[in-house]
């Protein structure tokens, strides 16, 4: 720390404390801190942030059968940590090179099947391992010193000074007296920060605009299809069978609201079937056609128990009876799943009279608005 | 007198050069010194939240290794990668590159369920850190606001589980997405607009999986790392809270310090953290996405349960009864709506607020940094565990499709059982733990007043068997002991108050001499070595009195 620049503003040099530097180094002299021994100065600093050693119970003797010990357990855990740490490289590294090929395939077990689990148990060995020799090493090594550290609530000159300056400040500035840049500032900034936050109007869009809740593929003539894109005529199913069939629409069948469970009763269903109020001719003979997405979360309604007419939503359980124009009779759900009005087109094929009547899937504030 | 070469305090090692050049720019020492000599409580519950900052490290590393991989697109692309039961099968773009995650990146499939796992761990452990502050009353004044923060990151950590599981765009995390979308929608007035607002349109789209990315990876794990910051700098500020012992007190803390004690202890569990974290990734599968498939709204499969943390939300929504208001206007409240909008909400205002209501209901407006026993509070134990009961049944009812089917019960029955449990199970948790805690006060002051129970059966003179009791401190006249709980343990066993020498160290042979332990044991005052010293020896070695607490006799 030395300099021999001499012009102004170069000066360089020691650093002399000025007359308000206080604190520690004043109180000891590079010299009074060279006399003390190592120990002392842990303890003196310790001292100066509050801290007191109060007890050490020192490690294990050096050279005694104790340390050997400790050593020796230490020193194995990290070695078998760094061991199992190769075997992690060689493995990663090695598959596919001169060990087998770590690509899973469906049909074999063997290495490709073993290579995740390899990878799991030599890397968690290995770091589990470090960590348990880093507990050792404190536990059994390390000196045990039990330090007692002062704790203070907040200082009351610290308080009153800060708030002096804090006051003197806001006094200076007249915010107090001069009215007219406090309301100008509070107008000011109740307009930044609303201007600021202004752009994510552009995540607000209007969910009423051509009523996408309540519409769906479904529409008069529209033919119901399976999944792979086939029509379906009356006949092609066994009564008490379901199946799942979408708008025949271009993307139809990955529609989120479209999905539809063609059901054909069995006769002694048809007996006991009782449509919903005014959707009697919803049917086409012993067919029926509800909406397969849950009125409750959105989930498909899947599972149907044809012995006795459930339909049970996996989700959350709720469960609907088809003979009962689908309306829940258990679980969380409470509307009923919304019938599909189908009739037959001149080929032959199943087609709907119309889109749902209402809307379809999870029930929402103004649904019955619309 | 010869003058030495350097100044005294210069250093002459090349590391105390290099120190004084780092110090000379960056004037660290003093704040390191205090940082090495910060004094940490010496006992294990406070490692929990630890276990939480290293699972959100190990978070970090492998999150950003996948983000290296993943495609949050939901663009519809053909799966050509190498597993061949979906060969040729369309799905998202973030499906696929899930699958070429997990199939096509060497070590992928590790990384990705390291991931998972990190993430159940970190939960886990944040609640488990939560439970701690709680019944111990640490959250008491002045940190009321660390538990706030420590709240908010809760919830935080639960939307970071949300966001993050729904990303692979299988059939289960769809199914999961499509829930969400429904509880949206449930939401009064504003439901369908936050709906349109969240998913840029209706159900699905295709934005949501890149919104979902960004808010995972970069908006909240944003958040929490500054949370972290503040939780950790309000910590060393505040200072600890240590349970009451000897010397402990109010205005001081007792344990190690940072450095080397603490800081070795505290790395070596990182190491145990991350290392578990690796083995569980490598070693138990976990949400095998290929399996589920890609997402199709159209199917599902039975028992979709969520993480665990969300399982008390689906749980609530199963047991809810079909329970729609309906409002002049033809308005709708959705029953949805209550049983995860609003139950959600009011569980964590509650959590959050914990602290002020406590403060109010109690008038205790100090500030507190010695812990409580969990049995010295029994009105705060019994209503944590009414509240633990309540989730974690709201926990079992979301899995009891998994039940009925396991146990072969029914679902009707097995949803009244949630119904009739979530009921009337807290209040007699309530009841059962309040009663706990008296018992275990009661038994407390029962050892300090007549000893602890030595198993010795002496009999008296005519004929009486008593068993002799061990005093913890000086009896009066009736032998009853004189000494005030503190608040600390009780030692309840002999070998507690060193009834015992403690064992010879080595496993397969001694490494250490009897007699010394002995002698060591003697020295510091410990087991019967000591107190055999120190007594007189009677004719059965045992004290005068046998320990007995004296009737008062007239």
């Amino acid at each position: 720390m030395t300099t021999r620049e001499t012009r102004p503003g170069s000066t360089g040099g020691a650093d002399v404390p000025g007359p308000l530097h206080g604190g520690p180094d004043d109180d000891y002299t590079p010299e009074q801190l060279a006399a003390i021994s190592r120990e002392d100065l842990d303890r003196l600093g310790a001292a100066y942030d509050g801290v007191q050693i109060l007890h050490v119970d020192p490690g294990p003797e050096p050279g005694s059968a104790v340390e050997r010990r400790a050593v020796r357990q230490v020193g194995l855990t990290f070695a078998l940590a760094g061991l199992a740490a190769f075997a992690f490289i060689v493995i990663y590294v090695g598959s596919g090179w001169f060990l087998p090929d770590w690509h899973w395939e469906i049909t074999e077990g063997g290495w490709s099947a073993l290579f995740t689990p390899m990878l799991g148990a030599l890397m968690g060995l290995s770091l589990v391992l470090v960590g348990v020799g880093l507990v050792l090493y404190t536990k059994k090594l390390l000196p045990h010193e039990t330090a007692v550290q002062d704790k203070h609530d907040g200082s009351h000159f610290d308080r009153v000074t800060t708030g002096a300056t804090l006051v003197g400040g806001l006094h200076n500035s007249g915010l107090a007296r001069r009215k007219l840049i406090t309301r100008s500032l509070v107008f000011m900034g109740g307009g930044l920060g609303l201007m600021l936050i202004m752009p994510l109007g552009g995540l607000i869009r209007n969910p009423n605009t051509g009523d996408p809740l309540g519409t769906t593929n479904w529409g008069p003539g529209v033919r119901l299809v399976r999944d792979d894109g086939t029509p379906i005529r009356p006949g092609d199913q066994q009564p008490g069978s379901l199946e799942t069939v979408f708008p025949a629409v271009p993307g139809g069948n990955r529609q989120a609201d479209a999905a539809t469970m063609l059901i054909r009763l069995r006769p002694e269903q048809v007996a006991v079937n009782r449509p919903r109020e005014g959707q009697d001719d919803f049917g086409y003979g012993d067919y029926v056609a509800y909406s397969k997405i849950c009125t409750h979360a959105g989930c498909p309604v899947s599972l149907y128990e044809q012995e006795t007419s459930r339909i049970l939503c996996p989700c959350h359980q709720s469960q609907f009876d088809v003979t009962q124009g689908a309306k829940p009779v258990f679980g969380p759900a409470t509307r009923a799943l919304p019938e599909l009005p189908i009739t037959v087109d001149d080929e032959g094929y199943f087609v709907a009279r119309d889109d749902y009547p209402e809307a379809v899937g999870p029930t929402y504030w103004n649904r019955e608005r619309i | 007198m010869a003058r030495t070469a350097t100044a005294p305090g210069v250093p002459t090692t090349l590391l105390g050069k290099a120190a004084l050049e780092v110090d000379d720019r960056l004037i660290v020492a003093g704040p390191l010194r205090r940082t090495l000599n910060k004094v940490f409580p010496d006992h294990w519950s406070f490692l929990l939240g630890e276990i939480a900052l290293y699972a959100f490290v190990v978070l970090l590393l492998s999150g950003t290794y996948l983000t290296f991989f993943f495609d949050a697109s939901m663009r519809e692309v053909v799966y050509e990668g190498s597993y061949a039961p979906l060969r040729g099968v369309e799905m998202s773009a973030a499906y696929d590159s899930a699958l070429q995650l997990s199939f096509d990146v060497r070590g992928g499939l590790f990384m990705r369920q390291i991931h998972h796992w990190a993430a159940l761990l970190f939960v886990a452990a944040i609640v488990v850190h939560l439970l701690r502050i709680f019944f111990t009353g640490a959250f008491r004044r002045p940190r009321e606001s660390n538990w706030l923060i420590g709240v908010v990151m809760l919830v935080l950590a639960l939307l970071m589980g949300v966001t993050g599981y729904s990303l692979p765009d299988d059939l289960l995390s769809g199914t999961g997405l499509r829930i969400i979308s429904a509880i949206l929608l449930s939401v009064p007035v504003i439901g369908t607009w936050a709906h349109w607002a969240v998913f840029n349109g209706d159900f699905v789209g295709e934005n949501i999986i890149g919104r979902f990315y960004i808010v995972h990876v970069l908006l909240i794990p944003a958040i929490l790392l500054a949370l972290i910051a503040v939780h950790l700098l309000v910590l060393v500020k505040q200072k600890h809270t240590q349970f009451p012992g000897p010397g402990r007190t109010e205005h001081n803390v007792v344990g190690n310090r940072l450095f080397p004690a603490f800081a070795g202890k505290a790395t070596g569990l990182f190491f145990i953290v991350f290392g578990v974290c690796a083995a569980l990734g490598g070693l138990v599968q976990i949400n095998p996405v290929w399996l589920w498939g890609p997402y199709n709204p159209a199917q599902v499969s039975s028992a979709s349960q969520p993480d665990w943390y969300i399982g008390f939300l689906d749980g609530s929504t199963r047991i809810f009864p079909a329970w729609d208001i309906n409002l002049p206007g033809d308005y709708t409240i959705p029953a949805l709506f209550w049983p995860t909008v609003v139950v959600a909400g009011a569980m964590f205002t509650v959590l959050a607020l914990y602290p002020m209501i406590e403060r109010k209901l109690t008038g205790d407006t100090a500030s507190h940094h010695l812990l409580q026993r969990p049995r010295d509070v029994p009105v705060r134990t019994s209503l944590g565990v009414m509240a633990l009961t309540f989730y974690v049944w709201l926990m079992i009812a979301g899995g009891n499709d998994v039940i009925a089917d396991k146990f072969d019960i029914s679902l009707n029955a097995m949803t009244w059982v949630g119904r009739i449990g979530v009921i009337i199970l807290p209040p007699i948790a309530y009841v059962l733990t309040y009663r706990m805690c008296l018992g275990l006060q009661q038994h407390d002051r029962e050892v300090l007043e007549h000893g602890i129970e030595t198993g010795v059966i002496r009999r008296l003179p005519h004929g009486e068997f008593i068993e002799v009791h061990q005093p913890l401190g000086e009896v009066d006249a009736h032998g009853h002991g004189q000494l005030a709980y503190g608040g600390a343990p009780v030692p309840k066993k002999m070998n507690q108050v060193g009834g015992a020498r403690r064992a010879i160290r080595g496993f397969f042979s001694p490494i250490e001499e009897p007699a010394q332990v002995e002698l060591e044991q003697r020295r510091e005052e410990h087991g019967p070595a000591a107190a055999e010293s120190s007594r007189e020896l009677t004719t059965s070695g045992r004290p005068q009195e046998g320990g007995r607490p004296q009737e008062p006799r007239d």
